[in-house]
């Protein structure tokens, strides 16, 4: 028994190392690539600026008067900033085995005697600091250009439900993942589709209530919808963490089903890359 | 074929892979083919030797590799690492199992020592990793000023020395080499060549190793095993091989065993 429970630990310690490995490596890359990373930063930054001025202009495109153009602003902007954050984890976690494949180090990640999901954790763990710093720095600087008035916006509910929808999201970023282990040459790009069918969906830039009836459905399949609801619901409502109870149990919930089901698919599709030889540089 | 007293540190019973490849742009006018990179192979390596599977490209060397290093499982039959399958023990397998292959894969934008340091916190052997980092490169010959350096502006024999020094940092029982001193310049290949000869004799380690050279096959190998078109046409000392063929060098018997030149070699994409 207390072998066995010493074992337990040592395996625990060795699957955190290398948890930290990952994400040091993800640090390591960030950092040598600094100048890459300024680039993607000015592009977030500038992508929504756009929208913000999207939302300042409403009432001379059309909306006249009776357009509320703080909200509008908030609304479009909150939208704005989640899917620039959403994206970039995104892409990094689908990166995750691009990247492998790219550099030609995908055999050895692979033979490595790591669980699959300290190696997909640790990339996602990195990856969410870094997408929350860049976040952070994107609003200290919209925030003042826009003239934006935080009075009555809810920080803390912000906070909680961008933790809580770190489950279900992790889960949609393991399964985006999959892509380049299925198809070698065309994963990324696969990858790229899957998340314009969430910008479409989720009502980043709209309620989902406009979308026609299959994509509405689709819309509020996505738990993205409901990360955007609650972010809007604390911006624009203040509304605290005890309302938002309900919703933030059925991300909680979303999250523990779809993560098993995100890591059984991943390792069906890493079976199917050992069977077919799939699993090196070229594929 | 059959494992002396020391034991099997690697045993393959009717193991076989095939792959189907598949031509032509459009579905409609795909042809589909498929290649057998082995057919069904026994092989027993013995604890703590170092032995050599020398064959032409596409000989079923590198995937005879991967099945062993669990990156790719096998049709039929089985494969065994220390006692442990390959397939559904492949987490134990993996504890043992360390690999350097003919490219030397690294994270390019990063140095020796994070991607030494990524490595061997993989492995969980990341315990005073800098000092024996810098032991190891230095005892390869690799100049410390390259140590901080990105992998990019290392030439292709250091950035085989950080290599090979990756896969002893996580000291593994069963070293899979395939091809590590193709590509080198002489020196290199001779600096690598004595790395191998002195770890075996530093610690307990077994060695495959795939090779194109048969001179190197010749010094270091305690077997040779000649795999031809995923077949075990041969396997024996170097020198019960040179006796069996009637020759003077490893080469001239390889050749005879396959009969054919080795400059008739054909690569396929299953070896690259």
């Amino acid at each position: 028994m207390a072998a066995g429970t010493a074992s337990g630990t040592t395996a625990l310690r060795r699957e955190m190392g290398a948890l930290l490995g990952f994400m040091e490596r993800q640090r390591n890359i960030y950092k040598r690539f600094w100048a890459w990373e300024v680039v993607f930063f000015a592009y977030s930054l500038i992508s929504v600026c756009s929208i913000g001025y999207l939302a300042s202009g409403l009432p001379s495109i059309g909306g006249g008067a009776q357009v509320d153009t703080r909200t509008t602003q908030l609304y479009l902007l909150a939208g704005a900033l989640l899917w620039s954050y959403l994206s970039l984890i995104f892409m990094e976690v689908a990166y995750a085995i691009g990247i492998e494949r790219w550099e030609g180090t995908i055999e050895y990640t692979f033979m490595a005697p790591v669980r699959r999901t300290t190696h997909l954790m640790g990339v996602w763990c990195a990856t969410v600091i870094y997408g929350l710093v860049r976040t952070a720095v994107v609003i200290a600087v919209i925030v003042p250009l826009f003239h934006i008035d935080l009075h009555g916006v809810n920080g803390w509910s912000v906070l909680v439900i961008l933790l809580v929808a770190t489950l279900p999201l992790a889960a949609i970023g393991i399964m985006v993942a999959i892509m380049p282990l299925l198809a070698p040459e065309k994963g990324e790009q696969m990858s790229i589709s899957i998340q314009g069918v969430f910008l479409l969906v989720s009502g980043v830039y709209y309620p989902v209530s406009v979308l026609p009836q299959p994509l509405h459905a689709l819309g509020l399949a996505s738990p993205l919808t409901y990360v955007l609801d609650g972010i809007r619901d604390a911006l624009l409502r203040g509304r605290s963490v005890g309302d938002m109870l309900p919703m933030l149990g059925m991300l909680v919930l979303s999250g523990l089903v779809l993560i098993p089901v995100a890591l059984w698919l991943f390792s069906r599709a890493e079976q199917r890359a050992k069977r077919l030889g799939l699993l090196k540089r070229s594929g | 074929m059959t494992g002396s007293s020391r034991g099997a540190a690697v045993e393959l019973r009717g193991v076989s892979k095939r792959f189907r490849t598949s031509g032509g742009a459009l579905p409609w006018r795909r042809s589909r083919s498929e290649k057998v990179a082995l057919h069904s192979t026994d092989l027993c390596v013995e604890y703590g030797s170092v032995t050599g599977i020398i064959g032409m490209n596409g000989s079923g060397k590198s995937t005879l590799v991967r099945i062993l290093a669990t990156l790719m499982l096998p049709d039929t039959g089985w494969a065994r690492v220390f006692g442990h399958d390959v397939v559904n023990e492949a987490a134990a397998v993996r504890r043992h199992v360390n690999r350097v292959s003919v490219e030397a894969s690294f994270f390019k934008s990063l140095s020796p020592w994070e991607n030494l340091l990524y490595s061997a916190r993989l492995y969980g052997s990341d315990d005073d990793i800098r000092s024996r980092s810098s032991a190891v490169l230095r005892r390869l010959g690799l100049p410390e000023s390259t140590f901080d350096k990105p992998m990019r502006q290392l030439s292709r024999g250091q950035q085989q020395k950080v290599a090979i020094a990756r896969s002893l940092l996580t000291a593994p029982s069963l070293l899979l080499m395939d091809e590590p001193t193709t590509g080198l310049d002489p020196r290199s290949k001779r600096e690598v060549q004595g790395f191998i000869r002195a770890m075996r004799r530093e610690r307990e380690v077994t060695v495959l190793l795939c090779t194109h050279d048969l001179a190197e096959a010749e010094v270091l190998c305690d077997r040779v095993v000649v795999l031809d078109g995923g077949r075990v046409l041969a396997d024996a000392t170097p020198e019960g091989l040179r006796t069996a063929a009637r020759t003077a060098t490893l080469e001239d018997a390889f050749l005879q065993i396959v009969g054919r030149s080795i400059d008739d070699d054909v690569d396929t994409p299953e070896e690259s």
